[in-house]
């Protein structure tokens, strides 16, 4: 049986229409770490989409800067209950990068440097939800916070916003990324609290 | 394992030193730690690992310091009274440890709330009264951030060297330098790599990375370098 | 490749505790990627919520990942590729 420790909370949970149950606010940027940062110089970084048949859809920094950037407001939450609401990105749309790619695929694996993987649904990258974002309040992204580009699917648990995301991968079947297979839940919707599986 | 806090004070501005009962505790090495785990009243539950003070049997002493947006060191340091009850788990850890018997000389760094389990070493070293040398670098913010310091001043001597190291502020009668550890610094306060110490290395982890890669460059063997890093929170 | 956010393999032995009954600290591990052996304890350890990921300190790679479920501590080792536990 837990021993009860009297008067101890965790966090601060406030409860608010932007914050998903179980949340607290932060001001900070927490960094949550499962290895060393890896160190990616935009002039070796490149993007690629592979699809079922193996075609490969490359993009180098320049190929993606050259490409329509969005500015992104919106909420962010990581499964260690931190929230941060209103924060702001640069980056290119899923829209843009998948506009040329055919797939049958429903599902995607994303690869980053550094050796981790996440999964996903497609239609969750596609429809104005999700981005290559290489600027986060205005400054170019660091590299602890998943620079030079992260992933960023803000509707869905912050780790599923891959850091120092290097490409994409079709897959028929939704099968678990690193996280996932470490315990985290295979979809992560912050507002039905799927932390781990 | 549950533990009752018996005693409380307040070691500096942000660190308190916790005494607790724990009911059948066998005992522990100097250099061991235990889990810490809280749970709320509605099931959240966080845990963290904490050095300890002490050694042998009797009360266990952590002392904890306060990190401004952790989760369960504010509460160890500000919200805990005598007679409320924590979760442990322990004694752990076999390797970051001083045994006794050891003969070769000891030399103890620490950065500070690193210098917790150094501090059951060298309280060990002295109550058993050993011939086995012991140096202390410990660096700490200021000299009120100092963990220990009226004990650690009363143990120096023939048997206990210890060099301070303040980042920020000495103690009034403080002549030496203000300001991070270098390797000059660390070369000629440690026992040298020649006479084949035993080095015990704990504190936040960019203190436990510059010290151990100095040590190594030093000549020291690095597996006579023992480094616990600590994240805190 | 520092990041300054993992602790040394000493954090090992609470969560390990319930898998073995000798002090994995003591123990050595062999890593299945570069083949360096060592004590678990001079491991790099990065905690997250439910999970312990253990890093080799010598080639990054994962020797484990320790999964803290409600029910059960989960173990995947494959990333070690032999163990030696001290009497």
């Amino acid at each position: 049986m837990a021993v009860i420790s009297r008067g101890f909370t965790g966090r601060r949970r406030e409860p608010g229409p932007d914050l998903p149950p179980g949340q607290f606010l932060t001001r900070d940027f927490p960094v949550l770490s499962a290895g060393p940062t890896p160190e990616v110089d935009t002039a070796d970084w490149q993007f690629s989409i592979r699809t079922d048949d193996a075609t490969l859809h490359t993009w180098s920094w320049d190929e993606m800067m050259a490409l329509p950037i969005e500015t992104v407001d919106t909420d962010i939450h990581c499964v260690t209950r931190w929230s941060k609401l209103g924060t702001t990105w640069r980056g290119v749309s899923l829209d843009t990068l998948f506009a040329d790619v055919e797939t049958t695929d429903e599902f995607v694996m994303a690869h980053s440097y550094g050796g981790y993987t996440t999964n996903l649904p497609l239609e969750d990258l596609l429809d104005g939800k999700a981005w290559l974002a290489f600027e986060f309040d205005g400054e170019p992204l660091e590299p602890e916070h998943g620079g030079p580009v992260r992933l960023l699917v803000p509707h869905l648990y912050f780790w599923k916003s891959a850091k120092w995301i290097r490409g994409l991968e079709m897959q028929q079947q939704d099968e678990p990324g690193f996280w996932e297979q470490n315990g985290y839940h295979t979809y992560g919707d912050p507002w039905r609290e799927e932390r781990y599986s | 394992m549950a533990a009752t806090v018996s005693k409380t004070s307040y070691a500096t501005p942000s660190g308190r030193v916790i005494e607790l009962d724990v009911p059948h505790w066998p005992g522990n090495l100097a250099g061991q730690h235990l889990d810490v785990r809280l749970t709320s009243e509605d099931g959240y539950q966080a845990a963290r690992s904490y050095s300890i003070a002490s050694v042998g049997s009797g009360l266990v002493e952590l002392a904890v310091d306060r990190i401004p947006d952790g989760e369960v060191s504010p509460y160890l340091t500000m919200d805990i009274m005598p007679g409320d009850q924590l979760e442990v788990r322990g004694p752990l850890g076999g390797w970051f440890v001083w045994r006794e018997g050891a003969t070769e000389p000891v030399q103890l760094i620490g950065g500070g709330s690193g210098v917790v389990p150094l501090m059951a070493m060298m309280r060990q070293h002295a109550a058993a009264a050993s011939a086995v040398p012991f140096r202390l670098l410990y660096s700490a913010r200021t000299d009120d951030d100092a963990f220990y310091a009226k004990e650690i001043d009363d143990l120096a001597g023939p048997a206990l060297d210890v060099t301070w190291i303040y980042t920020r502020k000495g103690p009034g009668s403080w002549t030496g330098p203000i300001g991070r550890l270098t390797r000059e610094t660390l070369a000629a306060a440690v026992i040298p790599a020649a006479e084949n110490p035993a080095v015990f290395v704990c504190g936040p982890t960019p203190f436990v990375e510059a010290v151990a890669s100095w040590l190594v460059e030093l000549g020291h063997d690095p597996a006579r370098v023992k480094t616990e890093r600590f994240g805190g929170a | 490749m520092t990041d300054g956010k993992h602790v040394d393999g000493n954090a090992l032995a609470g969560p390990l505790s319930e898998v073995f009954d000798f002090d994995v600290t003591s123990a050595s591990a062999r890593c299945a990627s570069c083949g360096d052996t060592t004590e678990l304890a001079r491991a790099m350890v990065y905690e997250k919520p439910h999970s312990f990921i253990v890093r080799c300190s010598h080639c990054d790679a994962v020797l484990m990942v320790i999964l803290q479920k409600t029910d059960a501590t989960e173990l995947d080792l494959r990333g070690t590729a032999w163990l030696r536990a001290p009497r």
